[in-house]
């Protein structure tokens, strides 16, 4: 059953994808627009790229994101791999399934309510909306999303060798940050890195919990092309789109080169050398 | 008791012929030295060993499990058992999976809490006490370990967490390497060695410390059976020049009978016997140990007369009567099981001399090179087994398939078994 495409399977492909991935082409492509009307193509240009450094709103908005998703990234994994070893670690104890089942709810939870309610909990407690509210609202959803890489990382990870680093004198803390953290770190900086994606891409839940000062660049996107879009946020969106696709590449690059040294060390090893 | 080879010359399954015997001479003569001159009370088998502490009542018990009770949720893994483990002794757990072996040694190491009983190492109380303050080390099935650190380093880590000077450790670890023959692979990580040098790596972890007692948990089976044989000598002699106590858990009576002093044998949470190899070899206490350790015919029996040493049975399903070297606390009339191992069977083409013989049809030959076993039944369709050493060249067995033959034993070939 060795047969090459048919003609079926490439169609079906290439529209796939072309649904997938024309959008994003064509964003691209008119982000580089000389004209000011975004549906003509008006010639080639990157002047839009050197009037966003000079849009200090859209630049503002960047800054906070930035540093919103690496603050709720970084608490929400490290709250986030609590949990995954409360949960893969700590065997049955009493109201496990309620613990497990509040950590995930947040994953099904639609964004609409969470935001809602987290506006009404700083509303009651009279707390000011800015950085900090969006920052922890973000913390509370990704820490699930964390939650999850994480303890799928621990499944798989032989217990023995924290019994054996034990056996040999080492206390249960110690333990985990000689042996456990190191081992499940990729399961960690996937988590983080999947926090940092959400929180960035987040604009539902950053609205109802935002206030002065404290606009997300989603939020700013979207209040600009309630105006009209212009080829300014296609340079953004573009940027954007460019540094995912830096990261995936990169990190899909290393993953490849250890599989392929590990192999040829296994290889070697077998062999008695 | 006097239990010598029986008439065929053929050392058992237990102990692998040939190569292997000088060097068990060469051990047990060395451990006359190392250890003492405890005398055993009756050497039994061929193998003389002078180290027997638990013959000595004087003798402090190094490792002591008091009524140890292991519950998981309605499960009992292990079952109120006592067990005393000397000190310099190299000491078995043998048993099918789920026999509570595994269980025992965890609770030893601190991994499992004992449900009810105590545990003392050295007269010292080890409820409460953390496994990584145990004076004890283990070393893991699955070897364990560390992935990110360099074998150096995986050698290195229980001394570093011990304080040890850097120097004193540098120099540990090059020993360690050293006797384990690793030197040239100290920089390598795990995942860049072979399986036999994983282990050997695991083993030198363990050994770094120095702990009082070294714990191995299924240490060899991953490894091929000619690679296996020759560790079980190196642990050997490891045991015997760094003069520590070693318990071993294993499902492989091989490995359990050629490594260890003493074998406990466990099934459902208890101890059924605790002897050495020889002894659960050649005098097993019961049913489940003879036929668990290696091959057996157990020929259900009754007692038709007591005289003196001698015990006279009569086969139930055979049509024999003979007499076996062994008293027994049977009274005359109850039926016990008489187990003879196939190759103290005598086979003969004719009728032989002696007080009673049976008579077979051979069945089927299993055929291992060093030995044959010989399937047989006899007229009235039992089944026996008796193994013959296959100690010339011959291609072409004098026995064969359907041939008639005669079977008897020596007084002394076989045991009783009440239970």
């Amino acid at each position: 059953m060795n047969r090459g495409p048919t003609w079926f399977n490439i169609t079906s492909i290439a529209l796939g994808f072309s649904f997938l991935y024309l959008p994003i082409v064509i964003l691209v492509i008119f982000s580089f627009n000389a004209s000011r009307l975004v549906t003509v193509w008006g010639g080639f240009s990157t002047k839009w790229y050197g009037a966003l450094l000079h849009n200090q709103q859209l630049l503002d908005a960047a800054w906070v994101t930035l540093r919103v998703g690496f603050a709720a990234a970084t608490i929400a994994t490290v709250l986030g791999t609590i949990g995954a070893l409360v949960l893969a670690r700590m065997g049955r104890f009493m109201g496990r399934s309620l613990f497990s089942g509040m950590i995930y709810a947040p994953l099904v939870m639609p964004d609409v309510i969470l935001g809602l309610s987290l506006l009404l909990l700083f509303v009651a407690i009279n707390q000011d909306r800015g950085f900090w509210t969006v920052m922890l609202a973000h913390t509370t959803f990704c820490m699930c999303y964390v939650a999850v890489v994480v303890q799928s990382r621990l499944v798989g990870f032989d217990r023995s060798l924290e019994e054996a680093a034990m056996d040999l004198g080492c206390p249960p803390v110690k333990t985990f940050f000689l042996i456990t953290l190191p081992l499940i770190l990729p399961g960690v900086l996937a988590g983080w890195m999947l926090a940092f994606t959400l929180s960035l891409d987040d604009l539902v839940i950053a609205s109802f919990t935002t206030g002065p000062g404290a606009t997300t660049l989603p939020m700013k996107i979207y209040s600009q092309v309630r105006l009209g879009v212009t080829p300014e946020i296609n340079a953004v969106c573009t940027i954007l789109v460019a540094l995912v696709t830096v990261g995936v590449v990169a990190a899909s690059i290393v993953t490849k080169h250890r599989t392929v040294r590990r192999q040829r060390d296994e290889q070697l090893a077998a062999a008695g050398a | 008791m006097d239990w010598r080879i029986g008439p065929v010359e053929y050392p058992g399954p237990n102990v692998s012929p040939g190569r292997n015997e000088p060097l068990r001479w060469l051990i047990t003569f060395s451990s006359h030295f190392d250890r003492g001159g405890d005398l055993a009370k009756k050497p039994i088998g061929p193998i003389r060993r002078t180290f027997a502490p638990w013959e000595d009542p004087e003798k402090r018990p190094f490792i002591e499990f008091r009524n140890v009770t292991k519950r998981f949720g309605s499960f009992t893994a292990v079952d109120n058992l006592s067990q005393t483990i000397y000190e310099r002794e190299f000491f078995a757990l043998l048993g099918g999976s789920g026999c509570g072996k595994t269980t025992l040694m965890r609770m030893l190491a601190g991994f499992e809490q004992p449900t009810e009983g105590e545990i003392f190492l050295d007269g010292q109380n080890l409820a409460g006490v953390p496994p990584y303050r145990r004076p004890v080390n283990m070393m893991f099935q699955s070897y364990a370990l560390f992935p990110h650190m360099s074998v150096e380093a995986n050698i290195a880590f229980g001394l570093k967490q011990d304080g040890f000077p850097k120097a004193d450790i540098a120099d540990r670890v090059k020993e360690m390497l050293r006797l384990v023959k690793l030197e040239p692979f100290g920089k390598r990580k795990p995942h860049q060695l072979s399986g036999g040098q994983r282990q050997r790596v695991a083993l030198a972890r363990s050994l770094a410390k120095r702990p009082k007692v070294l714990l191995l948990d299924e240490p060899l089976a991953a490894l091929d059976k000619k690679l296996r044989e020759e560790t079980q000598f190196e642990l050997m002699d490891l045991q015997m020049d760094l003069g520590m106590t070693f318990l071993i858990v294993t499902h492989d009576q091989e490995e359990a009978m050629t490594v260890a002093d003493r074998i406990a044998v466990m099934d459902a949470g208890r101890i059924i016997q605790v002897a050495t190899p020889s002894e659960i070899y050649e005098s097993p206490n019961s049913r489940y140990v003879a036929d668990f350790i290696g091959d057996i015919n157990l020929i259900e029996s009754k007692v038709v007369a007591k005289n003196g040493e001698t015990t006279r049975l009569r086969a139930t399903e055979l049509d024999i009567e003979f007499d076996v070297a062994q008293t027994t606390d049977a009274d005359i009339g109850d039926a016990v099981a008489f187990g003879i191992r196939p190759e103290k069977i005598t086979v003969t083409m004719d009728k032989p001399d002696a007080d009673f013989s049976v008579h077979a049809e051979i069945w089927d030959i299993g055929y291992l090179g060093d030995v044959s076993t010989l399937h047989c039944r006899t007229e009235d369709g039992h089944n026996l087994r008796a193994g013959i050493a296959n100690v010339t060249r011959l291609v072409e067995r004098p026995l064969t398939w359907d041939d008639k033959i005669w079977m008897t034993w020596r007084k002394d070939a076989g045991v009783i078994l009440r239970h």
